[in-house]
């Protein structure tokens, strides 16, 4: 369903943030992207929905030239594309239930919007995804009062709202604790899963990359190194993806987040709380 | 408390010495211009020209504006009085109304982050002129143009108002969070929800704050500008002083400064509450 071919891009200043990336998703799967801080990952997903512009190359979704279209056809693509991102990036001084909503915005007329009158089948659907992810009791709360995990699930649901087709998840943890990491990646997934959307989510930590999901992708300096089962990410692709390390250190033992690894692990054997 | 240092390996170092940087590096450039600025000084204090029996006069005088402003007259030009302070408020409040509004597609205009950069260069243009006038020469200018009264008086505030919060409000709008209206852009919102969505709400609070602030500064300058003919209890003042009416001066200036006063109170306590 999505088709990147040679994709380029360079910024004003002469960076080359990506350098000739190959990527096809097909409907339905979640790939993850790892790679190094600067790799090109956050710039490669902005290029999906031209929040950046690419160079060259084309990105091709469901037949669509995502690189030819008009500002008015490129706000209806962006619709089937829901985002999450790394620092939330929810409006901190509205509601809860404002930002969720805000993710309709692509649908409803201008006026409406405006006035913040949304269709009721609309309001409903919010509900229920603030009830889906935990959050019910929230709706009128300002999301500048809920912790950093819970403002992630807003973002989520705000991008669940859009009825996306595929979901561009950038560093969807990189602000949070590890135990919070992981619930909100199983939530991420589950959710992905339940409306069999394609995902793409930029993450750096391997651990995460390998337990969640089916495919990574290793970027290196804007090019695509490594494409393949987390079962192939061997010591050798990583050292290629990340460069020269000792990667047979246990994870413990480097001690950044050792601690809540295991806290976890066990937590994973008991029913699932609702991320 | 003697507690040895371990020596340093091999011979003891010497004390480092550090101070500041210097502002002006080169010390001989530093010295003269110094020394250019004192020479400056000295010429243009000895070019004032003190003519000491005028001033010896005018503390003569002095005394009869004194003594007329220590016994102030409300009574006998109390319905000018009234009737210039009804003026100079009506002046205040309608300026303000009018300018906080159109400030606002200005603040829009001028902000670099949002704006495309014609309509930029545009808003920046007037707001520079706006800015660059004290409300005074503005005032000669509008009395010229729609003659005395109010009227000079209300465009006069309208314009600088357009300006002081326009100014304000898009450094404001140019200090916002960008991701937030990032994430709000991918949802295929259009500008103006993008605006009403991400925007507005990080810059509402100050956005009231400036408005409340400008009004209190319109009621102030409303009796400035009355003095050059543009309506309100400064043409009250005015007239009394060309009249040598300093009781009726002192009792205008009393009023204005209590009203000056209670207006910056409040304006105070309103910002507070905001904040």
């Amino acid at each position: 369903m999505l088709e990147i071919k040679q994709l380029v891009k360079r910024y004003p200043k002469g960076e080359l943030a990506l350098d000739g990336v190959d990527l096809t998703v097909s409907h339905g799967q979640i790939v993850a992207l790892i790679g190094p801080s600067g790799a090109g990952k956050s710039t490669l997903i902005r290029c999906v929905n031209r929040l950046v512009e690419p160079t060259s190359g084309t990105i091709t979704f469901n037949g669509v030239d995502v690189g030819r279209l008009s500002a008015r056809a490129l706000r209806r693509l962006r619709r089937e594309m829901g985002m999450v991102f790394q620092e939330y990036a929810v409006v901190d001084r509205t509601t809860v239930m404002e930002n969720v909503l805000s993710g309709q915005l692509g649908y409803v007329s201008l006026w409406k919007s405006l006035v913040r009158r949304f269709p009721p089948a609309t309001v409903e659907r919010a509900y229920e995804l603030l009830e889906r992810i935990g959050l019910l009791e929230y709706a009128d709360n300002r999301a500048d009062e809920l912790s950093g995990g819970q403002r992630q699930r807003v973002g989520i649901a705000r991008a669940l709202l859009q009825d996306p087709r595929i979901l561009l998840v950038d560093e969807p943890t990189a602000s949070l604790d590890p135990k919070t990491s992981r619930q909100i990646m199983r939530l991420i997934i589950e959710l992905v899963q339940e409306r069999e959307l394609a995902a793409i989510v930029n993450i750096h930590d391997v651990d995460l990359a390998r337990r969640f999901t089916q495919r990574i992708v290793g970027l290196q300096k804007g090019r695509v190194v490594f494409d393949g089962a987390p079962s192939e990410l061997d010591d050798p692709v990583l050292t290629r993806i990340y460069g020269e390390d000792d990667w047979s250190t246990p994870h413990d033992a480097v001690g950044d987040d050792g601690e809540d690894d295991r806290d976890d692990e066990a937590g994973r054997r008991t029913p699932r709380h609702v991320a | 408390m003697t507690v040895k240092r371990p020596a340093a390996h091999g011979q003891p170092r010497s004390r480092r010495h550090w101070s500041p940087p210097p502002f002006i590096r080169a010390a001989w450039l530093r010295w003269l211009v110094l020394a250019l600025v004192l020479a400056y000084l000295v010429v243009a204090i000895g070019s004032v020209d003190v003519n000491w029996g005028r001033i010896i006069r005018g503390l003569g005088r002095s005394t009869t504006l004194l003594s007329g402003f220590l016994t102030p007259d409300f009574v006998t030009r109390h319905r000018e009085i009234i009737s210039g302070i009804l003026e100079s408020l009506t002046m205040a409040v309608v300026s303000t109304a009018i300018g906080v509004a159109l400030a606002v597609p200005v603040g829009l205009g001028a902000a670099a982050n949002i704006a495309p950069r014609p309509v930029y260069l545009l808003c920046r243009a007037f707001i520079t002129i706006s800015r660059s006038f004290q409300e005074v020469i503005i005032a000669l200018i509008f009395v010229v143009m729609v003659g005395f009264g109010p009227m000079a008086g209300m465009l006069t505030l309208t314009f600088a108002s357009i300006g002081f919060v326009g100014k304000l409000l898009a450094e404001s709008i140019e200090a916002i969070d960008q991701r937030q209206l990032e994430a709000v852009r991918a949802t295929g919102a259009g500008t103006l929800q993008v605006i009403s969505y991400a925007v507005m709400p990080q810059i509402l609070p100050r956005y009231a704050g400036l408005a409340i602030y400008r009004l209190d500064i319109n009621f102030r300058e409303s009796s400035v500008i009355g003095i050059v003919g543009a309506g309100g209890i400064g043409t009250t003042l005015n007239t009394a002083f060309s009249r040598y009416d300093f009781s009726v001066a002192g009792a205008v200036l009393i009023v204005i400064v209590v009203l000056v006063m209670l207006a910056e109170y409040a304006s105070g306590i309103i910002r507070r509450r905001l904040h």
